[in-house]
């Protein structure tokens, strides 16, 4: 960590992934996991210009009620100032000026089966002309409950940041807290992170690209691609004994090895994946009302994307490069030689074609670590040190960041930043680059986490 | 053209065999008979609400509509509205920001209401208790008829839980019997 005076604070060049504060300091995270921090001043730090920094600073202001100096932007992002009975007023969502302007409300309590959150579009006509998102609905107080516990009791928390991504989550956990006491762990456990956290990508990709078409009302790939994630948990429940695999990998290893018919089950679901999907991605391609639904839709341009340093497909999709299991890398992906697709248009038709892309690779991935799966101890304690330490893994939707201290076996301070952290600014503008109607494809295209950012 | 790529896709595949056990659907839909068809006609309407959840709850209560567990056999759907639903299921911990919007839809819903918590988070809060920003489970903050604990619970588990929740309830009118005009 490099210690920074106000004006290099403010002047540090580099590409933005987080920000946060604890009591003494407010921290910010750089590309590839540069860490740098400057001492707060009454509470105060100087606010950061780079895009992504706005919706972090907000957070710091909801969690610790630390000011960002000069920040343009100091809405709430997930406190909503309930009084003393419960109601909370509603914020004020400005609207664009103009003739035939109108807003439309939905949420918190949406449509699907899926989690809660606020949205104002401003219209007119169909056109949307600007979204705006109010989180803080999952709000469960997430950050303050890991605070006080063991890096192994805390890991019960990590892994509901976001349920669908545990495995990610409980990676990037683990991560941080083996930085913060220098330990590593057993080669065995790392193949098996590795394994669970590609059976997760898999699982999520496929029902979304599913349910994209699904919502686009073609659900003959909703049908299928809800099977195979369905013969994937199937898998993971027979391999790990837990669908979502939740609870399995924990600091220091993992909770228990592959039961005897573990790698039988998956290598099958696999198979079943594998031989159908060049079919389905030919059904997706070929299907000229579903192209028409997707192609030119919710566009993150690649300039938005640069200027965000959008990471996940979302990223991946408008012309970035970056995944987290090449830079900044961590084991055991180095010995497997990762392709990561890149495309440059940025829409969900763009977004599906990364995402069904990364599922070979995905399977691939699997296939080799369970053929190579090293024949060691499955984990080993966390000795009761102190320290801090930072802790990435590429979850299905983009990196996510852990960053610890850890004083005598005890946390004492935890930030967690999940990618929908920077996807969530990029789901309101892309929002605004279409007609209402498409505003479900495009957040189910981005598929951004409530629960991961309202903590 | 798309059909004949769907039509080259199905004859491309293998039919795979549904495996959910044969056994527990027969005695699932055997309870349904007996509980649920008399008092509400074929079908039941869900209404599902997630109030503080970490999203896992809802992975597995999408997983009860696909191919395997498919719960529509069951007479049981969801529906979008709260006033045509009659059973409101909440995922979640109740969070304090929730409460408003979950109360809102238990009463935009017509009596007789049938309540179901899914998941640990709903039964008490799950790992989340104590928590000063929640309300620690659906229970706190309306009444519950059916607790299906899990985290998440598998989905036919979930769908136990729904016909359970037929069963043991008679707060339902019996299906109304219509006379010749
Ligand atoms: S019960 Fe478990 S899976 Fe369900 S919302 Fe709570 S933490 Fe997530």
């Amino acid at each position: 960590m490099k210690l920074l005076s106000a004006q290099d604070w403010q002047a540090y060049p580099g590409k933005f992934i987080a920000l946060w504060t604890d009591a003494q300091f407010a921290y910010a995270l750089y590309q590839p996991a540069e860490l740098v921090a400057t001492p707060l001043v009454e509470g105060a730090y100087p606010a950061l210009r780079h895009k992504g920094a706005a919706w972090f600073q907000r957070l710091a202001y909801d969690s610790h009620g630390h000011n960002a100096i000069g920040a343009a932007d100091t809405r709430p992002a997930i406190e909503h100032f309930r009084s003393a009975d419960g109601t909370a007023p509603w914020p004020e969502f400005a609207s664009p000026g103009g003739e035939g302007v109108h807003q439309v409300a939905v949420g918190p309590i949406h449509a699907a089966i899926i989690e809660p959150g606020h949205f104002r579009f401003s219209l007119r006509g169909e056109e949307v002309l600007k979204l705006e998102a109010r989180l803080g609905y999952s709000h469960k107080g997430t950050l303050a409950l890991m605070r006080g516990k063991s890096p192994r009791l805390a890991a019960r928390f990590a892994a509901r940041i976001s349920g669908d991504a545990t495995v990610a989550h409980s990676i990037a956990f683990a991560h941080a807290a083996e930085a913060a006491l220098g330990m590593t762990p057993p080669p065995r456990a790392v193949y098996l992170r590795a394994i669970m956290a590609e059976l997760e990508r898999l699982a999520n990709h496929g029902s979304d690209v599913g349910m994209i078409a699904g919502d686009a009302g073609f659900s003959f790939l909703d049908a299928r691609f809800a099977l195979h994630r369905e013969a994937l948990c199937e898998a993971a429940r027979v391999a790990f004994g837990h669908r979502l695999m939740m609870d399995m990998v924990i600091p220091g290893g993992v909770a228990g090895d592959t039961s005897s018919g573990g790698a039988t089950a998956i290598l099958a679901a696999l198979l079943a994946l594998e031989s159908e999907l060049p079919s389905l991605t030919r059904v997706f391609e070929d299907y000229a009302s579903l192209q028409d639904r997707v192609v030119g839709t919710g566009i993150v341009s690649p300039a938005l994307a640069a200027a965000y340093a959008a990471g996940g497909f979302t990223g991946r999709a408008a012309g970035q490069n970056h995944d987290a299991r090449v830079s900044p890398g961590y084991a055991p992906y180095e010995h497997f030689g990762l392709e990561v697709p890149v495309e440059q248009d940025g829409d969900v038709v763009a977004r599906i074609r990364i995402r069904l892309a990364e599922m070979t690779e995905s399977i691939r991935l699997i296939r080799d670590m369970l053929a190579n799966l090293p024949d060691t101890v499955i984990a080993i304690a966390p000795p009761s040190g102190s320290g801090s330490g930072l802790g990435v893994a590429e979850s299905f939707r983009g990196p996510v960041w852990h960053w610890l201290r850890i004083e005598a076996g005890t946390i004492s301070d935890v930030f967690v930043a999940d990618a929908s952290t920077l996807q969530w600014p990029l789901v309101e503008f892309a929002a605004a680059t279409g007609i209402l109607a498409d505003f479900p494809l495009i957040n189910k295209s981005i598929n951004a986490s409530y629960s991961g950012v309202d903590l | 053209m798309v059909w004949k790529t769907l039509l080259q896709h199905c004859i491309s595949q293998p039919a795979a065999p549904r495996r959910q056990d044969p056994a527990a659907v027969a005695a699932l839909r055997q309870r349904l008979a007996a509980a649920g068809h008399e008092k509400l006609g074929r079908s039941l309407a869900i209404r599902h609400v997630a109030a503080g959840s970490c999203n896992g709850c809802e992975l597995e209560l999408r997983a009860t509509q696909n191919l395997i567990y498919d719960l529509t056999q069951y007479g049981l759907s969801f529906t979008p509205s709260p006033r045509h639903a009659d059973v409101l299921l909440i995922t979640g911990v109740a969070g304090d920001n929730m409460i408003a919007a979950a109360r809102q839809a238990r009463e935009a819903m017509a009596d007789p209401v049938l309540v179901l918590a899914m998941g640990d988070c709903a039964v008490d809060g799950g790992v989340f208790k104590g928590s000063p920003a929640i309300a620690g489970g659906a229970e706190a903050i309306m009444p519950v008829d059916l607790f299906v604990p899990g985290c998440p619970p598998a989905p036919a588990q979930i769908i136990e839980g729904l016909l359970a929740l037929l069963e043991v309830n008679d707060i339902l009118p019996a299906r109304p019997v219509r006379g010749p005009r």
